[in-house]
């Protein structure tokens, strides 16, 4: 069977249908979001250590940020 | 287990989804019963690259019935006695130490899987930055506390976009963003760009020209159809993202699509 490319190996092109101008006044680049929103409206990259669950480093890291809500992207356990 | 896990933070969790059913990338150690040429595991494992029979284990939270999933590709690295160390990647929910025990069985031998790491959950993979351990995160919200410097929140986290680097994009213009976060599907007048390799029923993320993301979608068109249309939808949305009043409201007469009215 022929290989299937996984999705990270899937190259896009950008094709433009139209111009048009973003006013600065709404809303941020996401990399300079003021930092609250930017804590709010962002992921981390964990290296999970061996040990604990993922739902436990999950926990572990809602407790050091003081976060209100925390969530994983999919389980990595024993 | 070790390896890649995204955390999404607070609202951002509104997208752990992207990452849930996206594509996995791992390298394992497998553990032999018995001993093997190395030819012949090679030649087992090529075998694999392929759409393979799961049907979940004892301990996991799925129906357990037979199912298919993608092996993407395997990658063989070394064999030292029994034991086998490879790259694997894979569809969302596909079991890995499940893959061991059938190729063992295929060998003849029999094996488990003895080790593994996960590289890569869809967009995130061990490679991009930034990467943090636990004792990063202490240690960078610790500093970012005392010194409040923003920078040193981008020494740990990212902005929930980049979760989207492997989906299709779509580009639409301010004027059509607080509708969308109202949920109102996507319509053509609002579009500016799109990706290549949209087709009916993509999942796909509709963006701001800033870069924010203010949607998740489902394409309703393909990529062609959607630059050649002037009117009609373009997408439903999945997901709403962006909070309602980011961006202005926008009036708009149903003669006069592109202008603003007072």
């Amino acid at each position: 069977m022929p290989r299937t490319n996984p999705p990270w190996e899937i190259k896009r092109e950008l094709h433009v249908k139209a111009e048009d101008e973003t006013n600065p006044k709404y809303g941020h680049n996401p990399t300079e979001r003021p930092p609250e929103e930017y804590i709010r409206n962002g992921i981390i990259n964990l290296d999970k250590p061996a040990g604990p669950t993922s739902h436990e480093v999950a926990a572990w890291v809602k407790k050091i940020m003081h976060l209100k809500v925390i969530g994983h992207g999919g389980t990595l356990e024993a | 287990m070790t390896g890649v896990l995204p955390i999404t933070l607070e609202d951002s969790t509104k997208i752990v989804q992207a990452f849930l059913y996206s594509g996995k990338e791992y390298v394992c150690v497998m553990k032999l019963h018995g001993d093997a040429e190395e030819a012949r595991v090679q030649k087992v494992l090529a075998e694999f690259e392929d759409e393979i029979y799961q049907r979940p284990p004892l301990r996991s939270s799925v129906k357990r019935q037979l199912r298919t999933r993608r092996i993407y590709y395997i990658k063989y690295f070394e064999k030292d006695g029994r034991n086998v160390l490879f790259k694997v990647a894979c569809e969302a929910g596909t079991y890995i130490r499940k893959l061991c025990y059938d190729v063992g069985e295929i060998i003849g031998v029999g094996a488990h899987m003895q080790e593994l790491r996960r590289t890569r959950a869809g967009s995130l993979s061990e490679e991009s930055k930034p990467h943090a351990t636990l004792h990063d995160v202490a240690y960078y919200f610790g500093e970012w506390q005392e010194k409040k410097d923003p920078e040193i929140l981008r020494e740990f986290i990212q902005p929930m976009e980049n979760a989207f680097s492997l989906m299709p994009k779509i580009a639409v213009r301010d004027s059509a963003v607080d509708a969308l976060c109202h949920g109102a599907s996507l319509t053509a007048p609002g579009v500016l760009s799109v990706e290549s390799g949209i087709a009916k029923d993509s999942i796909i993320a509709i963006l701001t020209l800033k870069g924010e993301a203010i949607a998740l979608g489902q394409s309703q068109l393909s990529t062609d159809q959607i630059l050649d249309i002037n009117h009609g939808t373009v997408a439903t949305l999945e997901r709403v993202l962006m909070s309602r009043g980011t961006y202005p409201r926008v009036w708009k007469s149903k003669n006069d699509r592109e202008k603003p009215h007072p």
